[in-house]
């Protein structure tokens, strides 16, 4: 491609490889499925393909309902690529121990939004974590990285959304997952009201008691 | 044997294994005595896996020490697995834990069974800071250590790894697997197959079996050859494993990687782990197969770490716990 006159590796994901480059002169992401010599060839074909297909849709139709993704400027599914706004920011995963506390809530409020308008508009993240939220310039939380998610109205998918991004913060901000939860979920009953948070939540108890080891006594409680 | 020395004996019966090991404070594993319970049909029932143990116990205990070359009042404490597990099992094991330790009026230490697996792995293949692959028949855990914990950074969502490598196993009528010989999966896996596609539920960084078991099953009932069935069902579950895994990796930056548990004698994981720690410059260890599956070694050892951080439990308050999650035990001997 002439357009690509020089490319700089940003980053090596778990599944992918991250390059800018310059798009008709403006600097973008390339962002490569690169395949994985451990796993049998065709099922290596099918998960890089759809995935490929997938984030880009879901990028571009989270985009139109009002919540932040980059522009998705070229696919091209042969070689497992997209080309893709660059947003400048930083990832939250980095940003959110060294804010003060208002400054969390406020943001986990706005994330419980943006996962709230994703839900009622039948779109599910599918992996969602602090990695993938970049607190761009303007001020506007960013949701990248959609090739785990999918289009669907399901109750049980947005639990499951839900108890990813607990576990995300669970994991990489225990200290202060509780509190940032609560706000998410604040965030999230705000955009899809009282009844239909609380049927989500519940949802989310339910997928966590179905984990390894997990006591029970609570959940059954609460379905009482 | 010195006085001074630490000499813990520990006591594993969270499943289908009642294992006595006796540790050394210096490292050394005196002894690992294991018997484990073949149920003649199905899976393990609780109920007759702790009969079995109870059985075995006595038998199990003398041999170990015979190994180990000391008497039973040479130990400074008794280490037992407090969890998870089943309960029936766990309670039999705890039972003879308790009663040796009483006897002897030595401090009896609790021990969390995924931890033990953890830290016998660190031990044995000599490795410090890995992200840690935990499969086993009741455990699926991908999990690194951040201030003073195992993190859990993915897990099954519904049946474990092994479980579900054994329920289709059965189903096709393999034999249960002896510990040194290859597994029948690892078999067809290495010999390939016809790929047929099923099931790859990968959520965030969790992973689902269930579905993907019910769907293999199903395969064969509908006439698919069952190797080829076999092939993709192995080859998938396996996949979805290290995907996450990598997934971690990319997360927490680990510079090793630990495979541990029973099925990490599984030739097909080890392959496609070191696959990709090449890929990442990762130094990758597997614990060797005698320490892979459930065993009295990881408790004792494990129970020297936690005895030299002052952890002891009263026996009256020292009740089993079947649902004692790997994240919510504190680990005072790493900084």
């Amino acid at each position: 491609m002439e357009t690509i006159n020089s490319e700089k590796l940003l980053g090596i994901g778990a599944e992918a490889h991250l390059y800018i480059i310059k798009w008709f002169n403006v600097e973008a992401i390339k962002k490569v499925r690169v395949p994985k010599k451990y796993r049998d060839l065709k099922l290596d074909l099918s998960i890089r393909t759809s995935r490929t297909v997938r984030e880009a849709k879901l990028l571009t139709a989270a985009r139109s309902i009002g919540v932040p993704t980059p522009v998705v400027y070229y696919v091209n599914i042969d070689d497992f690529t997209i080309i893709m706004e660059y947003v400048k920011g930083q990832r939250l995963k980095e940003l959110f121990p060294s804010l003060s506390g208002s400054a969390q809530k406020e943001i986990c409020l706005k994330i419980g939004e943006l996962i709230a308008l994703l839900h009622e508009n039948g779109i599910v993240h599918g992996d969602l974590t602090t990695s993938n939220m970049i607190l761009h310039e303007s001020g506007h939380i960013f949701l990248i990285d959609f090739g785990l998610g999918e289009f669907t109205y399901d109750i049980e998918a947005r639990g499951v959304d839900l108890h990813l991004m607990m576990r995300a913060l669970e994991s990489t901000h225990y200290n202060i997952a509780k509190e940032c939860f609560k706000h998410i979920i604040e965030g999230y009953c705000n955009i899809s009201g009282e009844s239909i948070g609380k049927s989500v939540l519940l949802k989310v108890s339910e997928i966590r008691s179905r984990g390894r080891y997990i006591r029970r006594r609570v959940i059954k409680h609460q379905q009482l | 044997m010195t006085s001074q020395r630490c000499i813990v004996l520990g006591i594993e019966s969270t499943a289908h294994t009642f294992g006595c090991g006796i540790a050394l404070d210096d490292g050394r594993i005196l002894a690992n005595e294991n018997s484990i319970y073949i149920p003649k049909e199905g899976g393990i029932h609780p109920r007759e896996a702790s009969r079995h143990h109870s059985a075995v116990a006595h038998k199990i205990i003398v041999l170990a020490l015979k190994k180990a070359g000391i008497k039973i009042d040479d130990i400074s404490a008794v280490a037992f697995s407090q969890g998870p597990g089943l309960g029936p099992c766990l309670r039999a094991g705890a039972t003879i834990a308790r009663a040796i330790a009483l006897m002897l009026k030595k401090p009896y230490i609790p021990v969390n069974h995924c931890v033990a697996h953890i830290e016998i792995g660190r031990l044995i293949s000599k490795c410090y800071d890995p992200l840690v692959i935990y499969v086993s028949g009741g455990n699926t855990i991908i999990s690194a250590f951040d201030a003073g914990r195992y993190r859990i950074f993915g897990e099954t969502l519904d049946i474990a790894y092994g479980n579900c490598i054994d329920v289709f196993s059965r189903n096709l009528n393999f034999p249960h697997p002896k510990p040194n010989d290859l597994h029948p999966l690892d078999r067809i896996s290495i010999e390939g197959g016809k790929f047929i596609e099923l099931p790859y539920i990968v959520k965030g960084q969790d992973i689902s079996y269930s579905g993907l078991l019910t769907a293999a099953l199903k395969k064969i009932q509908e006439g698919f050859h069952w190797r080829d069935v076999a092939y993709s069902f192995y080859v998938t579950a396996s996949a979805m494993l290290i995907e996450v895994a990598e997934r971690a990796l990319a997360l927490t930056g680990k510079k090793e990687v630990l495979l541990t548990g029973g099925n990490a004698r599984s030739r097909l994981l080890q392959s496609m782990l070191r696959s990709v720690c090449e890929e990442r410059k990762t130094k990758f260890y597997v614990v060797p197969p005698e320490y892979a599956g459930d065993n009295g070694a990881m408790i004792a050892w494990t129970g020297i770490l936690a005895y030299k951080h002052g952890i002891t439990i009263p026996i009256e308050k020292s009740t089993i716990k079947p649902k004692w999650r790997l994240d919510e035990v504190d680990i005072p001997w790493r900084q």
